[in-house]
Formats: C-alpha cells, sequence, structure tokens
C-alpha cells in the first residue's frame, strides 16, 4: 500500500516539489557540454600558437564567439548543479550549507557574466 | 567483552577498493576540480580582453612547471569527466548494470581519459 495520494502519484514529485528538474538539468548541460567541450578541445589543440593575438584572433571569430558563450553558460549552469550537490552531502550545519549554496550560486553567476563580457567585448571589438 | 574489542567490518584501511568505486570517486573529484578550473577558463578569457599585459601575466603563469602540471590535470580530469559522463548516460539509457559490464566500462574510461589525454598533449606541442 503506498501512502501517496493519487494525485501526488501522477505528478510525480515527491517531496522536494520539484521532481527530476536537477537531474535532468545535469543530463541535459552533460550531453551539451560532450559536444561543446570536444570543440573547445579540439580547438584549443589545433590553435595556431598561444600569442596574445592567436587569442584574440580566435575568441572574436564570431563562430567560436557564439560557442564559447554557449560553453561558458552550460558549463557556469553544470557546474553549479555538480558543486551544490557536493556541498548537499558533504556540509551538515545548516547555516553553513545555505551560506555555501548561495556562494556557490552566486560565484557560478558571477564568473558566467564576467566571461559572457570579455567574449563580447572580443567578438564585437572594443 | 569490551564492546570496543569487536571486530569492525568492512574496515575502510583493509577495504579492497573496487574499480566502479574508484571510477565514482573520480568523477566527482574530477568534477570539483573542472569547477576550479572553470574560473581559470573565465581569466584566460578576461585576461584576452583586458590586453597584452593581463594576458601575459595569465600565459606565464600557465608556462611554468607547476601552470603546465595543473594543465595536465585539468585536461585528464576534462577527458575523465567526459569519458565516465558518457558512462553515466549509457546507464541513464538502461544498459550495462550487470557487474562485468561496470567493472569492464570503469577500466575502459581510465585508459580512455588517459590515452585522450596524450593525444591532446601531441596535438598541442
Amino acid at each position: 500500500m503506498s501512502l501517496r495520494s493519487p494525485l501526488g502519484r501522477v505528478l510525480g514529485l515527491g517531496t522536494a516539489k520539484d521532481g527530476t528538474a536537477h537531474w535532468w538539468g545535469q543530463r541535459l548541460s552533460g550531453i551539451a557540454l560532450v559536444l561543446l567541450g570536444l570543440w573547445f578541445v579540439v580547438s584549443v589543440a589545433t590553435m595556431p600558437g598561444f600569442s596574445h593575438g592567436a587569442a584574440v584572433a580566435f575568441i572574436g571569430k564570431p563562430f567560436n564567439a557564439v560557442l564559447l558563450m554557449l560553453l561558458s553558460v552550460t558549463m557556469a549552469y553544470h557546474s553549479w548543479l555538480g558543486v551544490q550537490v557536493v556541498i548537499e552531502d558533504y556540509v551538515h550545519s545548516n547555516g553553513l550549507r545555505v551560506a555555501s549554496l548561495i556562494f556557490s550560486r552566486f560565484a557560478h553567476i558571477f564568473f558566467a557574466a564576467v566571461a559572457l563580457f570579455a567574449i563580447l567585448r572580443l567578438g564585437i571589438g572594443a | 567483552m569490551n564492546p570496543n574489542d569487536r571486530p569492525l567490518s568492512p574496515h575502510l584501511s583493509i577495504y579492497r577498493w573496487p574499480v566502479t568505486m574508484v571510477s565514482s570517486i573520480l568523477h566527482r573529484a574530477t568534477g570539483v576540480a573542472m569547477s576550479v578550473g572553470f574560473v581559470l577558463f573565465v581569466f584566460w578569457l578576461a585576461d584576452t580582453a583586458s590586453g597584452p599585459e593581463a594576458y601575459a601575466v595569465f600565459a606565464d603563469a600557465m608556462g611554468s612547471v607547476f601552470g603546465r602540471i595543473l594543465l595536465i590535470g585539468w585536461s585528464w580530469a576534462f577527458f575523465y569527466h567526459l569519458s565516465n559522463g558518457i558512462r553515466h548516460l549509457v546507464w541513464d539509457a538502461g544498459h550495462g548494470f550487470e557487474k562485468g559490464q561496470a567493472n569492464a566500462s570503469a577500466w575502459i574510461v581510465l585508459a580512455a581519459s588517459v590515452v585522450l589525454t596524450v593525444i591532446f598533449w601531441v596535438l598541442l606541442s
């Protein structure tokens, strides 16, 4: 016998109320990162040198700039989800856990914003 | 008998690690390492956008022996997490759960991560 109501079962949300959103977001961003990540390491491995000029030329190309923006945002999202689970697993004091979760979320959004600004600046040409 | 003298089992220090356990721990460890690597990636973008002086500081730090060791470590972490992530996606699709299959895929992932890291650095140099 299940203690869950028929409505609760059909919605499938469990006690956390957000169901499988975290799981699904992690898989989906993981699949995206397989493609974006492989593109990035192949691009880096075949880059013509590592001078400042070479980096500016690479990031500034419209195609690269768009993929780098997607990579930055997807990486920040995937990393945020992963770090969240690690914090929830290992930080047991309530206050410290909530503080760490807030800090991690802010930090991920901050670095994503820095990445997007830098790419746009090189892509549009400052 | 003193309760403290009772045998403990399985004790961590004498526990033989199954390869699937190693692969699971490494997946989390390489993930955390790459969260730090993400900050480095953002520094690369930001220092490139800031100009040649900022870029030179970044390039010097990464070109040092310590920087290169970190970069090799991060590249291996990337290839490990990538390979093992695909292994997780196969599990999510409902395949590969038999003990023999899980052990074999753990070894394949470990081997693939090393081979891909070597190929990456050979292409790079």
